[in-house]
């Protein structure tokens, strides 16, 4: 394989029912600071129908040099093998030396089948990308075996270099766009038999529901606050702080709280101004999700718990007895 | 119906500690269990069989320790067991592992493949959708209900932010989250039956009629440059104090930090 054939970072854009996601932002920003070591362009495919002049402006804001996309009826919503057809082609005639795709459950079904069709190497979920000085390789940190340990894995030998970046792991940046926009249509060729599975519904939840990556304070529950009853209490406050309730597996599974707000290893992955975790023994899979959060303030009741080695200021105290103390210090501040 | 399901045994990750002082994981003591999304997929498998008539094949690739697994997979009540285990497997990454599987199903009759979305130990949730393209099968992945149709089945499939329900020709690939189901228990007769001798198959590289060459550590486009533990933070003060003093001192440390 000529290795120099391959040129330029390519991120996968990723967009719902013609929303730009987060995650392709925050891509984009990472690229940028990527490109900027190797010397290259980066650029941006995304894949849909009906997008527009819009689109593009928003990408290009937010770091794409090149900005490429489909219209085409048949890609409109994500489905494994249409959009694995038309990312490979335009793989291989572009030859990036670097594609990097959102972490999400769309970006987690496509990537590993690019990368066994383009045989190449993927890194999933990755926390931390690098350029090797040397090499000028890829170095792409994951954690594993339960984000116990941080793997760096490379792809010396194969291109591109594949890797996946959940969302809220990178911030994005906006840049000054000097050169007038100019959109690539990418032609998508799909025939019948690329439409091998038959989408029935499609079931949207309700979208009053505030997402707690996008959250600044997150007033986050574990098993120590007792019962589903307490919730309310923390709702409370996370009010009283303008935040958002989020919550440990432990409460997830206990039915406590809904899933979409579950934060660690098999949630989110958070990083707000202050995550208040209130009766979480911080489980090394928790500790995964949130630990870069700005400010962690832990109240537990056991002086053990392995959250106060990750926590700014904790409190050993019984969390339900704390939590209404501190809606009243609040209200005494804020009247 | 004849279902492969491919599981894979793991370190039981929520068991792994952090030595404080050295830095080093201790992996002592950790016990092997089936990842618990593959045993979701064996327990989805046998809802099939007892619904619509089925013949479970496990698929397992790992060392001959892996066969522990297996044994399990057969007392909860699948028919058959494979244990892909081979010196050349050695250090391959998802890709080289994917390849290899893919090798082993095309030995096997089957309708549909079921994988655990991802294994606690890797958390990488490659290894189904890089069997599924080896093998040129559709797929959906991240399922949480199966239901057979004529030549079809249908799934539920979730997204974030939304579901599908989704209907997919046989053959084809699926993975499915721990959320599928509640997975039952071995039976005593059938643990009995499943530790006879001779009851997990063992098939190494010559069976499955692959060229070394193409796994293993050697085949795999990945590799790992460096491990490190996660040194825990520097941590801040605690204090034990009343609810109180706990409020005041949260209020404090929120305005020193301009929240408030």
């Amino acid at each position: 394989m000529d290795l120099k054939a391959y040129k330029g970072i390519l991120v996968i854009g990723e967009q719902r029912q013609g929303n730009i996601q987060n995650g392709t932002f925050e891509l984009l920003g990472k690229a940028k600071e990527l490109a900027a070591k190797l010397d290259c362009n980066v650029s941006v495919l995304l894949i849909g129908n009906g997008l527009n002049e819009q689109h593009g402006k928003i990408l290009a804001k937010h770091g794409a040099d090149n900005i490429f996309m489909t219209n085409d009826r048949n890609l409109e919503n994500y489905s494994t093998e249409p959009y694995t057809k038309t990312i490979t082609k335009f793989i291989i005639e572009n030859k990036p030396e670097i594609v990097m795709i959102s972490a999400t459950t769309i970006g987690r079904d496509l990537a590993p089948r690019l990368s066994a069709r383009l045989k190449t190497g993927l890194t999933a979920d990755c926390t931390s990308l690098d350029i090797e000085d040397n090499t000028q390789n890829l170095l792409m940190t994951r954690p594993a075996f339960g984000g116990n340990i941080l793997a760096t894995i490379v792809c010396p030998n194969h291109r591109p270099q594949m890797s996946t970046v959940r969302p809220g792991v990178f911030q994005k940046q906006e840049f000054d766009v000097k050169k007038p926009l100019k959109i690539n249509c990418v032609r998508a060729d799909i025939t019948e038999k690329d439409l091998n599975i038959e989408i029935l519904d499609t079931v949207y939840e309700k979208t009053e529901k505030k997402n707690i990556e996008e959250a600044n304070i997150l007033v986050s529950a574990g098993r120590g606050i007792g019962n589903k009853e307490n919730i309310s209490k923390l709702e409370t406050l996370a009010k009283e702080l303008g935040g958002l309730v989020s919550g440990s597996r432990a409460v997830v599974d206990a039915g406590w709280i809904e899933q979409s707000s579950q934060v660690g290893q098999t949630g989110k992955t958070v990083r707000p101004d202050v995550y208040l975790a209130c009766g979480i023994s911080g489980a090394i899979q928790h500790i995964a999700g949130m630990e870069e959060s700005d400010l962690i303030i832990a109240i537990n009741k056991n002086p053990e718990a392995p959250i106060f080695d990750n926590a700014d200021l904790g409190i050993v105290a019984d969390v339900n007895q704390l939590i209404p103390a501190l809606v009243e210090e609040l209200q005494k501040v804020n009247p | 119906m004849k279902i492969i399901v491919c599981i894979k045994q793991v370190p039981d990750t929520t068991e792994v500690r952090i030595d404080q002082k050295t830095g080093t994981l201790i992996r002592e003591g950790v016990p092997s269990i089936i990842n618990p999304d593959d045993k979701s997929g064996i327990e989805a498998a046998l809802v099939l069989k007892e619904k619509y008539g089925a013949h479970i094949t496990l698929l397992s690739m790992g060392p001959d320790q892996a066969e522990l697994a297996l044994i399990e997979g057969l007392a909860m009540g699948a028919d058959r067991a494979i244990l892909l285990s081979d010196r050349a497997f050695a250090g391959s990454d998802t890709w080289a592992t994917s390849l290899a599987l893919a090798y082993a199903i095309k030995k096997i009759d089957y309708d549909v493949i079921i994988c655990g979305r991802q294994a606690i130990d890797g958390d990488t949730a490659q290894v189904g959708p890089q069997i599924a393209e080896h093998l040129s099968l559709p797929q959906v992945s991240y399922v949480t209900s199966i239901e057979k149709e004529e030549n079809s089945l249908k799934v539920k499939k979730v997204f974030e932010d939304f579901s599908q329900n989704i209907r997919i020709k046989m053959p084809c690939m699926i993975t499915v989250l721990k959320e599928i189901n509640q997975p039952r228990y071995m039976t005593v007769g059938r643990i009995f039956d499943a530790y006879k001798e001779n009851q997990v198959e063992r098939w190494n590289i010559q069976n499955i009629d692959m060229d070394p060459s193409l796994t293993g550590l050697k085949a795999s486009p990945t590799q790992v440059k460096k491990i490190q533990t996660k040194g825990a933070k520097t941590a801040g003060k605690v204090f034990e104090v009343d609810a109180r003093e706990g409020a005041r001192l949260i209020v404090e440390k929120l305005k020193e930090k301009y929240v408030i």
